[in-house]
Order: C-alpha cells, then sequence, then structure tokens
C-alpha cells in the first residue's frame, strides 16, 4: 500500500528485532473470538486516478456550476487564491496543536494575530483560537454567562438562526437552563416589549443574532440597556462575518460568538466552519477554547504559547470550562489570511459591495413580490414573500442553474411563501435580473398586524 | 523547615492564624514549594459560608490546578485583593501571605489541626514515601 | 551531542514580526472588481448601525503576506517534515490526493441548504462514508454530525442519556478509568453526570473486581478506551461489557485508539454500544495547527432512535435525502450536517487503502510501536510489562534520578531533530513518555528515533545539564508560561 514506507525486508528484520516469527503475533492480546478471519467489506483499494474520478462525479452530481442566492449563515464569498496556497503548506496542514511552543512558533504566532484582528472587528477585549461553528460558539458563550452570572436561565431571540437555536437547546438540556424566546416585530427585529417580560431575575442571558437570520440589524444598544439593567448578560451571535466591515459591532455585548465562515472558508456543504468567542479580559478565565499569549524566552525574545490552560478539559477535567479540544485552528488560519488580504480598507469596501448588490436586489423583488422587515436597517439577506409558493419559483429557477432564496416555512410557518435572499459580492447584476424575472408577478397579500400577531402565537 | 508555632495546620497544607474570634487562613510553604509558581488563586466572596474540611477556593500554576480546603468553618469577612494582582507573593511569602479572613464558627475546631511540629513530621513523612 | 545527529543540522532561520508592525497606510492586497448595480449610500442604508472606523486592521501588500505566512511556516515542525511521536494523536501521512477531491468545485462550494436534488453528491458520500464506518466498527448506525472527538462523545452520552430516560431512569454516574484522556470527564459534566473513578490494576487494565463492585443501577456507563491509554488491548473486554450490561449499563468506547484495531477487530463484536471515531487521528485528515476534526459516533440498533437530526435516507424514488422527523432524536449538536470537508477526505483515505490496506496500516501500526518498545527497553523505565499495541508508554524513572524530568527529555529530543511525545499522560504513570510512532514510519525513522532518545540517556548520565536547558536549537528557547500566566497578553496593541 502506496502510504506505507516499509519494504518487505525491513519488516522481516524488525519482526527478528524484537524476536517474533509473525505480525499476528502480535495480535495476540486480542481474544481470537473476537479477531477478523477475513478482511473488511468496504470498497476495493482505488488508484488515484479513481479516487479523483470518484469525487469529480459527486461533484457534477452537486450543483457544480449553478449561481445561488442562499445565505443563512453560510455564505458565498471570493476566496483569494493566496488562502489555499498558504495553508496547503505542510508545515501548516501537517503540524499539530502547539503545546511545545518552541517548534510551533509559526502556528502560535498567527494564531495571535487572529485573536488581535477579531478583537479589532469586534470591539472585544480578547478573542479566543477557535470553536467549531457558529452554533456551539453561541451555545458555549451562553453557558459562560450562567457560570458568570449564577443565574440559569436564558432569554433567545426567534430571530436568531434555527438551526444555533436547536443547538442550543440540546445544550441546555441537561444543564438545567430553561430557554424562553422572544419573537421579532413587523420591521424584523427582537421585539424590546417581549424581551423586557421575558427577563427575570433568573434570567442569565439575553442571546440574539446581528445581522440576524433575516438579515436585519437589530438594535443591540437597546437591548443591551434592558438586559443590563436586569443583571443579565447580553451574547451577541454574528454570522455573516463580512458585515463588520460596514456594520457596527455590538459593542455593548458581554460576549459575541461568531461564525468567522465568511473570511474565507469554503462553504463545503456546511463544515468544516470557524466559530470564534470574544469577551472582555475580566470574563478570560470563564471562556473556553484555546488562548494563545505573548511573553519571552530565557533570553528575553518575543515568543508565544498557549495559556491559561487551567480552564480547559486536559488539567480542569470535569470542572472545565468545556470539553473542547481539537478546534478549527487550519480554518482560523484561512480567516486570519483572509483578514490580511482585505485589511483596514478592503473589508469596508467588500461590505459596501455586499450591501449594495443586495439593495438592488431587494429593490428588484419588491416589484415582484412583498420584501417584509424594510423598517429597519439590513446587510446583505431580504425576505421576499411570493404569492407563488417559493419551492415552486426555486424549481423554475433550477431549470437555469440558480438556486433562489430558503424558504422560511418549515421554519417560520407564519411568514407564509417567505424566502431568504442572499446576495455578495459575487452575486452579478444580471443574475439577480434574470432570478427576479422567473419570479411570479403578483403581490403578496397584505395582513392586518393583528392577524400577524395571532399567527406568530400559534407558531411557538 | 521550622513552621510558625502561632498557628495550626492541616493535612491539605493550609495554615490559620487565630486571633480572637477571627482567623486569618493561608498556604503552607510545602504546598506553595510542591505548587510551583503560582499564576492565580482564586477565592470565595466576602460573606460566603465556609464549612471545615469542604473546598473554599482553589490555586493555580501553570499546568494544575489544586482546592484549597477550609481549615474551619466560619463566614469570611475579608480576601487579599494582593493576591489577585500579585499572585506570586503566595510562593516568596506563603506564610505572610494571607489569603483569607474568616469569623470562627466553632472554636473547638482547631483544636482538631495539626500544630506546627506535628506538621512539620507530617510533612517529613510525606515526601519520604 | 553525544553523537552528531544524522537527523537535523542547524540553518539559518527568517526573521517575520506580527503581520500589525508591516502594515501602513496605503498598501494593499486586494482588489475587488467595479460594481455592476448603483452604489448606495451606507450611511443612508445603516443610520446610526454604520461602521465609521476599523481601527487597527493591517494594511499590508501581498508578497508581505506571502512572506509572511512563508516564513512563520518555517519555524513549524510537521507530519511532512517527520515523525511525530505523540501518544493517543496518530499523526500519520495526511494524503495530499485528499486536498485535491476536497477541492473539486461542487464538493467545496455546495451550500448545506441547496435543494435535494443537485446535493446528490455530497448525500452519497455522507451515505458511503457512513456505510464504510459502520463496516469498519462493526456497529449499527452511525451519525457523523460531530465535530471532533470531545464533540463526538458528548453526543454519545447525550444518547446514552436519551435511552435511559427512555427506560424510565436517566441513572446518575458515568464510569471513568484513571488513565483516561480529560475529555472524558470534562464531557460527563456537561450532560450532568457524575463522575466516578475506576481504578486500573497492576497490569494498567480495568480493575475488573472494582468494576463489579462499582457496577450498580446508578450508572449510565462505562467510558473506555481500547486499547488504552497505555497502548494495551483489554482483554477482559467480555466481561466488562457482561458486567454493565447485566445492570443495564452502557459500554461507550472512546475511539481514540482506533489506529490498532482497524481490520483487526471490530469494537461492536466486543460488546461496545456506542462509540466515537476521530477522523483527523485514524482516518488521515490533516491536524492543521490544531484542527478541524470531526468526531462521528456509531452506535448499537438500541440506540438509533435518539441519534441526531437529520439522518440520510434513501427515498422512495431511489434519490437520497435528508429525513427530519426524528421524535426520539437528541436534537441537534451543531449546525449543517458535520465537518463535511473531513468525511471527503476519510473516505478518500478509505479508497486509496481498500480492506487489505486499512489491515496492512493497521499491522504495521503496530509493529513500529513494538519496535520502538524493544529498542528503548532497558534505556527507559517500562512500568507496566503487558504486551502493547500501537503505542507504548514509558516512564523518566530513570533519568530522575539525575534530577531529569520527561518534559526535559521531551525538549532536547527537538535538538535532534525531531517532535517530542507525549509527556506527563496518562495520569496514572508518573513521568510518563507516552509514543505512538503510527505505520507512517520508515525503518529509518525510527531507527534515527532510538538512537536520539539512547544519545539523550547517555547525556543525562553524563551532562544532564544540556538536556535541562534544552532545546538550544530552536528560534527561541524555553519560554515563561508563568509570566504568560500571570499577566496574559493575548492581543497585539498599538504602541501609545
Amino acid at each position: 500500500m502506496r502510504y506505507l514506507p516499509k519494504s518487505p525486508a525491513d519488516r522481516e528484520a524488525m519482526l527478528r528485532a524484537i524476536g517474533l516469527r509473525s505480525v499476528d503475533e502480535l495480535f495476540a492480546p486480542i481474544p481470537a473470538e473476537y479477531r477478523l478471519s477475513h478482511d473488511l467489506n468496504v470498497p476495493r483499494q482505488m488508484a488515484e486516478s479513481e479516487i479523483v474520478g470518484y469525487f469529480r462525479q459527486r461533484s457534477r452530481e452537486n450543483g457544480e456550476g449553478y449561481t445561488s442566492f442562499l445565505g443563512a449563515g453560510a455564505y458565498s464569498h471570493y476566496r483569494p487564491v493566496i488562502i489555499d496556497s498558504l495553508i496547503s503548506r505542510g508545515e501548516f496542514l501537517t503540524a499539530y496543536t502547539p503545546y511545545q511552543a518552541e517548534i510551533s512558533q509559526g502556528t502560535l504566532q498567527s494564531i495571535f494575530e487572529f485573536q488581535t484582528m477579531i478583537c479589532e472587528l469586534t470591539g472585544m477585549e480578547v478573542a479566543n483560537a477557535s470553536m467549531y461553528d457558529g452554533s456551539t460558539a453561541a451555545a458555549e458563550a451562553v453557558m459562560m454567562a450562567v457560570r458568570l452570572t449564577g443565574r440559569r436561565s436564558v432569554v433567545v431571540a426567534r430571530s436568531l438562526h434555527p438551526e444555533y437555536r436547536e443547538v442550543l437547546a440540546t445544550y441546555a438540556t441537561h444543564q438545567g437552563m430553561p430557554l424562553s424566546v422572544a419573537g421579532f416585530g413587523d420591521d424584523g427585529r427582537l421585539n424590546l416589549a417581549e424581551l423586557e417580560k421575558s427577563i427575570t431575575p433568573e434570567t442569565a442571558c439575553v442571546l440574539i443574532q446581528s445581522p440576524n437570520f433575516f438579515g436585519t440589524i437589530e438594535d443591540v444598544a437597546a437591548i443591551a440597556e434592558i438586559a443590563h439593567k436586569h443583571g443579565a448578560m447580553l451574547v451577541v451571535s454574528i454570522a455573516e462575518a463580512v458585515s463588520l466591515g460596514i456594520v457596527e459591532p455590538p459593542r455593548q455585548a458581554d460576549v459575541i460568538a461568531m461564525e468567522a465562515q465568511s473570511f474565507g472558508v469554503p462553504l463545503g456543504f456546511g463544515g468544516p466552519y470557524c466559530g470564534v468567542i470574544a469577551t472582555r479580559e475580566k470574563y478570560v478565565r470563564q471562556m473556553p477554547g484555546r488562548l494563545v499569549g505573548q511573553t519571552v524566552d530565557k533570553q528575553g525574545r518575543r515568543g508565544f504559547v498557549l495559556t491559561l490552560a487551567t480552564r480547559e478539559q486536559h488539567i480542569r477535567r470535569e470542572k472545565a470550562t468545556s470539553n473542547i479540544c481539537t478546534n478549527q485552528a487550519l480554518m482560523g488560519l484561512m480567516v486570519n489570511i483572509f483578514m490580511t488580504v482585505y485589511g483596514k480598507v478592503g473589508l469596508k469596501e467588500l461590505a459596501k459591495q455586499n450591501l449594495a448588490k443586495t439593495a438592488y436586489a431587494a429593490a428588484q423583488f419588491a416589484k415582484r413580490g412583498k420584501v417584509l422587515f424594510s423598517g429597519a436597517p439590513r446587510f446583505n439577506e431580504f425576505v421576499a414573500e411570493t404569492s407563488e409558493d417559493p419551492h415552486a419559483i426555486n424549481s423554475r429557477l433550477l431549470g437555469h442553474k440558480m438556486v433562489g432564496g430558503l424558504p422560511l416555512k418549515k421554519f417560520y410557518p407564519e411568514l407564509g411563501n417567505a424566502a431568504l435572499w442572499c446576495c455578495t459580492e459575487l452575486t452579478t447584476r444580471s443574475a439577480i435580473d434574470t432570478a427576479v424575472g422567473l419570479v411570479a408577478v403578483t403581490i403578496g397579500p397584505v395582513r392586518s398586524a393583528k392577524e400577524e400577531a395571532g399567527l406568530e402565537e400559534v407558531a411557538r | 523547615m521550622a513552621y510558625p508555632t502561632d498557628r495550626k495546620y492541616t493535612k491539605e497544607h493550609e495554615w490559620i492564624q487565630p486571633s480572637g474570634t477571627t482567623a486569618t487562613v493561608g498556604i503552607t510553604d510545602h504546598a506553595q514549594e510542591s505548587l510551583g509558581d503560582i499564576v492565580f488563586v482564586e477565592l470565595p466572596k466576602v460573606g460566603a459560608e465556609l464549612v471545615a474540611g469542604k473546598t473554599f477556593g482553589t490555586v493555580e500554576s501553570v499546568k494544575a490546578v489544586s482546592d484549597l480546603y477550609a481549615p474551619a468553618s466560619g463566614t469570611v469577612t475579608e480576601i487579599n485583593g494582593d493576591l489577585a494582582t500579585s499572585p506570586e507573593k503566595v510562593n516568596k511569602d506563603p506564610h505572610g501571605s494571607w489569603m483569607m479572613k474568616i469569623a470562627l464558627k466553632n472554636m473547638g475546631e482547631l483544636d482538631g489541626l495539626l500544630s506546627a511540629v506535628d506538621y512539620e513530621k507530617f510533612v517529613a513523612e510525606e515526601v519520604g514515601h | 551531542m553525544k553523537h552528531e545527529t544524522r537527523k537535523a543540522r542547524l540553518q539559518v532561520n527568517q526573521n517575520e514580526g506580527l503581520i500589525f508592525e508591516k502594515s501602513s497606510s496605503g498598501k494593499a492586497a486586494w482588489k475587488l472588481p467595479p460594481l455592476d448595480v448603483p452604489e448606495v449610500d451606507a450611511a443612508a442604508l445603516l443610520g446610526s448601525a454604520e461602521r465609521k472606523d476599523l481601527g487597527n486592521m493591517p494594511e499590508v501588500s501581498e508578497i508581505e503576506i506571502i512572506r509572511h505566512f512563508t516564513r512563520l511556516s518555517t519555524w513549524n515542525y510537521a507530519i511532512d517534515l517527520g515523525m511525530y511521536p505523540l501518544g493517543s494523536c496518530t499523526m500519520k501521512y495526511n494524503p495530499r490526493v485528499n486536498e485535491a477531491v476536497a477541492r473539486v468545485e461542487g464538493i467545496a462550494n455546495g451550500h448545506p441548504y441547496q435543494p435535494e436534488k443537485i446535493s446528490q453528491g455530497a448525500l452519497h458520500i455522507l451515505k458511503t462514508l457512513s456505510e464504510c464506518l459502520i463496516e469498519i466498527t462493526g456497529m449499527d448506525a452511525i451519525t457523523l454530525q460531530p465535530a471532533a472527538g470531545a464533540h463526538g462523545e458528548m453526543t454519545g452520552l447525550l444518547m446514552v442519556r436519551a435511552y435511559h430516560q427512555s427506560k424510565g431512569n436517566a441513572r446518575k454516574k458515568i464510569l471513568i478509568p484513571d488513565s483516561a484522556h480529560g475529555t472524558n470527564p470534562a464531557t460527563a459534566a456537561m450532560v450532568n453526570y457524575a463522575v466516578e473513578n475506576l481504578k486500573s490494576d497492576s497490569r494498567g487494565m480495568v480493575d475488573i473486581a472494582a468494576l463489579e463492585s462499582q457496577m450498580s443501577e446508578d450508572v449510565a456507563a462505562l467510558m473506555l478506551t481500547n486499547p488504552n491509554t497505555l497502548g494495551v488491548f483489554e482483554q477482559q473486554i467480555h466481561k466488562i461489557a457482561d458486567i454493565l450490561h447485566a445492570k443495564g449499563g452502557l459500554l461507550y468506547m472512546d475511539g481514540a485508539n482506533m489506529n490498532a484495531l482497524v481490520g483487526k477487530v471490530r469494537p461492536g463484536d466486543f460488546g461496545v454500544d456506542v462509540m466515537h471515531l476521530n477522523l483527523h487521528k485514524t482516518f488521515s485528515t490533516p491536524h492543521g495547527g490544531g484542527g478541524p476534526g470531526s468526531g462521528p459516533v456509531a452506535i448499537k440498533k438500541i440506540l438509533e432512535p435518539f441519534v441526531p437530526t437529520p439522518v440520510v435516507v434513501t427515498k422512495s424514488d431511489g434519490t437520497l435525502g435528508f429525513d427530519y422527523h426524528r421524535p426520539q432524536s437528541v436534537g441537534r449538536v451543531r449546525a449543517f450536517y458535520g465537518n463535511f470537508g473531513m468525511f471527503v477526505r476519510a473516505l478518500a483515505y478509505i479508497q486509496a487503502n481498500g480492506p487489505d490496506g486499512l489491515r496492512q496500516t493497521t499491522e504495521d501500526a503496530v509493529l513500529n510501536a513494538n519496535y520502538i518498545r524493544k529498542g528503548l527497553e532497558g534505556t527507559y523505565d517500562l512500568p507496566y510489562s503487558t504486551p502493547t499495541m500501537h503505542e507504548v508508554v514509558f516512564s523518566d524513572k530513570l533519568q530522575a534520578k539525575k534530577g531529569v524530568r520527561t518534559m526535559d527529555i521531551a525538549k532536547r529530543l527537538i535538538d535532534y531533530g525531531f517532535h517530542p511525545y507525549t509527556t506527563a499522560f496518562p495520569l496514572i504513570v508518573p513521568g510518563a513518555l507516552m509514543i505512538e510512532p503510527t505505520e507512517s514510519e520508515s525503518k529509518e525513522e525510527m531507527d534515527l528515533f532510538i538512537e536520539a532518545m539512547k544519545s539523550i540517556a547517555e547525556e543525562v548520565e553524563e551532562d544532564p545539564q544540556t538536556v535541562l536547558d534544552a532545546p538550544h536549537s530552536t528560534r527561541v528557547s524555553r519560554l515563561d508560561e508563568t509570566a504568560a500566566a500571570r499577566k496574559p497578553v493575548l492581543r497585539w496593541k498599538p504602541a501609545v
């Protein structure tokens, strides 16, 4: 087998050195009744050309060459080619976790730069070296707030990504953390009156997303005020990192749980992505995940090490801040390079292009359907409601090798024929015009505010 | 080394120095030496109720965390804020760097603790193993 | 050095500061195409939500970025450079075809929410990998959703809890051997189970009598690593499973050491009810400086109803799809479907090996570890004489007499051109040296390793200070970790 660097002669020599006659003797510790007498029933060994052929075929069956208008927590942005050139270097790709600092300074310094830039972009004071993704980062950030406040319940915005809410529910189930959901208003934002009513003296934190699942930017300052006056923390999830180029970060948050996938991580059918937690310095000891710190060696030279490891599982075991060990380091490096390539000016221009494309698309859609939540600012996603079922619209689009917006009925039944559309700097005007042209011409039915409220009640 | 006789000691290597109905608590020289460089001390809040033998906080070195056990029951009246910024003081002067002061619930509990001489013997035996 | 090391030699190595130290206004590495839609006034659209300032984000050119990261990369050790003897990490070769196939367009750019009609490629990969892993483990079903081993442990324990709850008693505790990896107890706590320690016997295996006395109807499961962290196969595994099952408990296996078992024995056959795999260990996906990983959880039929949502199913028309209607599911453990990019790589690895390759890989992994054990026996103390599989644990007992500990020996090994082995773990061996070569090491590389370790042992006798002050050949010498923890500096700040 071509990955195994031993000749039959090598194996013979080694067996002799050990004093054995055959390799079977090495497996004697396994009780005979369990030892397999034949090889596994997996596909036969394939040549490299066959493996490539197999995946090329899978690629053709996976929407290769389609134009997509999907967002909803996973975004299609241009990936500068130097990202893959650099992360493919064996010294990054095949390196281990930097526990032995003297021979891992490359990994450690790049993580230190990553932590710095995440702080700059989010307005927080410390950031960790990555979490699995935005959804688990949000769940872990909530658990952090629970530990810090000593309170147990959580108020969650319904405008937070539905799958993030599902993940939080799974994590919360056995931690005795009651969750309550606060709805959104006609502007697509968290309903502040409902929020006020949902907070109790037992509320550890309020969890929101901004820009939220609908692409709408929440009134973070107002939400923070309400949360803080009740002694609760504010945790803000950010799913579209590119928004940070033009949208003010939630500086009033106590903890930010981000998904950095937009910064140079491929869509890859849902993973691997790159979660991050950022917070204030005073909370650092309750923060999960690895942290890189700056220090000096015996000669006074600057160097970097993993630090505050006593928070982590390998030392604290059952009292650790989290069980996380392996993180998303290589994705963090992609994000690092992306942030470095665009930098201070480029990130703003990139975000502005996203804003412009989406504003244009929303305006065109408004001619063929109803664009919801126009009472509040949005970034690069919007919700369009049509008289025709979005699934039917999307079928039509598929025939033109286009993937339409995400139908929202399964997550928000009261929104009826609404779909979530996303435009990035990669979306062309002609694609937008074609998509809009394929959408039915009728305007959606207008509901009274009372009817809308009634539907929301039922949906919960 | 000769341990100060003005206080009592526990088998978990804490010392407790009574003064009337209150007492000051810290960790011994043997403790700080086995822990190595101390980087963080986690102490209870003022007003916390402690039970003899139960943990009241932790002390961290780079690679390990150790629990701190209350030598006696009582209420925390004061904690040493210095240790938050300078945990190394515990390494430099373990018997002078106090961690917390407590209002004792039951003076009798101190009788069950080790004297300086007994503690020294206890440490010598432990080290010998 | 006692002998000039044959593996490595010093060379001039480039310096490089922080990227912020190279930044200056007006430099750029980006260019966007012209806008084909009307410009927008951000202030008008966003109002008070408009961001005016991106603070100290850097501005540098493309070549500076290439040099920056290239130079940084040369400061790292990597599998591509040589052996990592790290125990239980399985630092094997990361095949490059894996990287190539993960980048094919439809695979790399597939959106998780794209319609099933154009996701048949991804679904086929999910199904095929699942079938292969089920066959390899001898289990009945699998979830690919967890993002790493620890995440898989959490998912597995959530299913254990759901199972017990469905039987009317969630139970209270998990038994964990004292030789276990730290993620095991940390995970049990996250699922709100109390952790009860299980002692190992004099041979480093589960103490059967202790297990018998500690097993009760309050115990939900035993979390076992097999082979254990000493590299020893639990020969009484049948008895262990029986003791648990007799009182309604489940056997959880931490699959970190699967590299000793693939193609030779299947955990499902020896009584395991639930286990996680580490695709970034056994199945060759790259470590990338700390991740990503992937921690699929394989289960027996009794746990299938509780698997995370959604599951891949074959629909009546023969196409593949996702089934979200799973009323007893523990829910989701993450958004979307898992670290899909790792599934692609793991499947490519299985395809490159085939049934015979997978078996030969395991045989070589165990042969390699035993070769190193033989080579270093006598030079380093071997605390357990039990036969070892794919990894071996020595201790620093002999060297400690000269005041030299496992960490010092590990640091000196760096000067010989190797990455250190795992130090100070498992906890049941004081001063442990945990070594796992994997099948990817040639006889030549291992002979160099054995030679280096022997040379260091000689240095300990003749010149211990050299070992205590090691490493001597790296860009930085031992770093002040105490200062880093006392006064953490976790980001760069511009000079005031």
